[in-house]
């Protein structure tokens, strides 16, 4: 079942035209409207008249996250912000955060391409869909219930967290399609059993997960516990949210849905373009947003494109799963975590900023970041008092600029290991 | 009361400082043998150690000692990786009877000086135990304590002890 055939099926050939049709726009677009674009190019040397073809495409520069940064705000839109009628933000790599977004168009092209997604995973308009991914300035939450809502299913927006209001509304609501990060559903299928409840008696036949990388033994564990075909999605909010690419039943992996993104992969030591099989930077070009158009964004994340013909009869370039990343972030319990972000809040409390070490641990369940803070003169007190505010002010500034709880443990002098180069600011212990 | 002049004042604050006593206070990690590190380290600098207390948490504890020389014991953990600060306290004679310690507490109390923390030194001087206090108004305690004619033990000789 294809939620947009003509697009999803479209042949090789027709998809390029498209492809570059729409890719001269948005590069006479951006360039046009965009500051930060128009230097860019210019500073490179390039027209957008002179990208004649696909394979010019890489004669552009890549945007990375410091460009986004950097224009903070919304200095990145391409259209006046009155048309702009949605904003997302993500973690930046400091205490702002990186801010996209949307026209109407945008929201309603966004819309059907989360509805393929669900579609994709043997979702219909006659669906419950629990939306469990966080509402808000996260774009998981709202993209999958626009999403939901587009394909005709019935959305329940409970965003995440409240584990035994989840279950009771699968059970009275007869929900039968799950949407939130594996790690979460993971936790939730313990708490199920927890409670007695059987999943085969609930209505739940579908998983739709993502936010964060998981692995086939994951897949497996999801599936067995929760009774469901359990399908992966993938997006990132500076390209559009999710639904940049999601999985097909054959699960080969997730098809890009190349009539609104161009697929490049690059080496991440020299951005050069590699061919088709070879494992790289996953780099994403729109091609039909309006309020945000990016052009080669570097997303940082590992993977490989695949070609081949799909079974499912979809002609879209299939990526791989996504294991890793080539910068130093973090995802725990779905929510983007850069360490520098942690030193410019462990900054605000003295002069220079201490020896930090983030423990990041998935006990249970759920991901778990402990904070070790070398406690050097500058903030020992002689009062236990005085201590444990400083600990509960800290971890009260990181979840105001991260978003998410941590713990900080006080350490002695010297007990972070020092190195000769880059220091080694994190422990990640989670086995996926 | 009189206004003080410029020299009694200065005065003042001369005798205050030599009835305050330097405390170390040492972080440490609720991990075992820092404890026996801290006591050793100093142990080979010939420190001697005359009060101690440990205030801990389930995460960490602080520990605090009255030494017979301070600024030595000061550099020796500092050198010694520990993080070190050091505070100002004062060293108290009690009567040694029941109702000794109440006595200075109820006066203090009288004078709103709040404690912080107190506790007792490993020996007695004459028939007096030897406490010592964190209070957060000192330089009041200070006064307060000698106009109730409580004797309080300068830094010098608490570490001559």
């Amino acid at each position: 079942m294809y939620w947009q055939a003509e697009y999803e099926t479209i042949t090789r050939d027709n998809l390029e035209e498209l492809q570059l049709q729409r890719l001269q726009q948005t590069l006479r677009r951006v360039y046009d409207n965009v500051p930060f674009y128009r230097k860019s190019f210019d500073e490179a040397g390039i027209q957008p008249g002179d990208i004649k073809s696909l394979d010019d495409l890489q004669k552009a520069p890549l945007t990375i996250k410091k460009d986004l940064r950097d224009n903070y705000p919304f200095g990145l839109f391409a259209v006046p912000r009155d048309q702009v009628v949605r904003v997302h933000a993500s973690s930046g790599t400091t205490g702002k955060p990186t801010v996209v977004g949307y026209t109407k168009n945008d929201i309603s092209n966004w819309s059907d391409l989360v509805a393929r997604a669900i579609t994709m995973a043997g979702g219909t308009n006659k669906d419950v869909v629990q939306v469990g991914f966080g509402y808000g300035l996260f774009t998981g939450g709202l993209g999958l219930h626009f999403g939901t809502e587009r394909v005709g299913a019935t959305a329940v927006p409970v965003s995440g967290g409240n584990t035994p209001r989840q279950l009771m509304l699968m059970q009275d609501f007869g929900t039968s399609i799950i949407a939130c990060t594996p790690s979460y559903a993971l936790y939730l299928a313990e708490e199920m059993h927890n409670a007695g409840i059987d999943p085969k008696d609930l209505k739940l036949r579908i998983g739709i997960f993502g936010a964060e990388p998981w692995s086939e033994r994951m897949r497996e564990q999801l599936e067995s516990k929760l009774n469901i075909n359990a399908f992966d999605i993938y997006g990132l909010s500076e390209v559009l949210g999710p639904g940049v690419s999601a999985e097909c039943p054959e699960k080969k992996g997730l098809h890009i849905f190349e009539d609104h993104f161009i697929a490049e992969i690059v080496d991440p030591d020299t951005g050069k373009k590699l061919p088709y099989g070879q494992p790289g930077e996953l780099v994403l070009t729109s091609l039909t947003k309006e309020a945000l158009p990016i052009i080669r964004y570097n997303t940082r994340d590992i993977t490989v494109l695949n070609a081949e013909p799909c079974s499912c009869g979809r002609t879209h370039v299939r990526m791989q799963r996504v294991t890793g990343r080539t910068d130093d972030m973090l995802i725990i319990r779905g929510v983007n975590v850069f360490p520098s972000q942690i030193e410019s809040v462990l900054l605000e409390f003295g002069d220079t900023e201490p020896h930090y070490l983030l423990v990041v641990d998935r006990k249970g369940n759920l991901d778990d970041l402990e904070v070790w803070v070398e406690l050097n003169e500058q903030f020992f007190s002689d009062k236990v008092r005085a201590l444990e505010d400083l600990e509960n002010n800290m971890r009260g500034r990181i979840l105001s600029v991260l978003g998410i709880s941590a713990r900080i443990k006080f350490v002695e002098p010297r007990t972070i290991p020092r190195s000769e180069g880059k220091a080694k600011r994190v422990i990640d212990k989670r086995e996926i | 009361m009189e206004p003080r002049s410029n020299e009694t004042k200065i005065q003042i604050q001369k005798e205050r400082k030599l009835m305050k006593v330097k405390q170390i206070s040492v972080f440490l990690e609720n991990k075992t043998g820092r404890l026996a590190q801290v006591t050793r380290v100093l142990g080979e600098q010939n420190i001697n150690i005359r009060a101690l207390s440990i205030a801990d948490t389930t995460d960490f504890g602080i520990l605090r000692l009255i030494v017979n020389d301070p600024d030595s014991a000061y550099r020796t953990l500092k050198d010694a990786g520990f993080t070190v600060s050091t505070t100002d306290v004062i060293a108290v004679e009690v009567g040694d009877q029941p109702g000794g310690l109440a006595r200075i507490l109820e006066m203090l109390q009288g004078k709103s000086i709040n404690i912080e923390y107190l506790y007792a030194f490993l020996q007695k001087t004459n028939n007096n135990a030897l406490v010592v206090f964190r209070v957060e108004q000192i330089d009041d305690a200070i006064d307060a304590l000698l106009k109730n004619n409580i004797s309080i033990l300068g830094g010098s000789q608490v570490y001559a002890l």
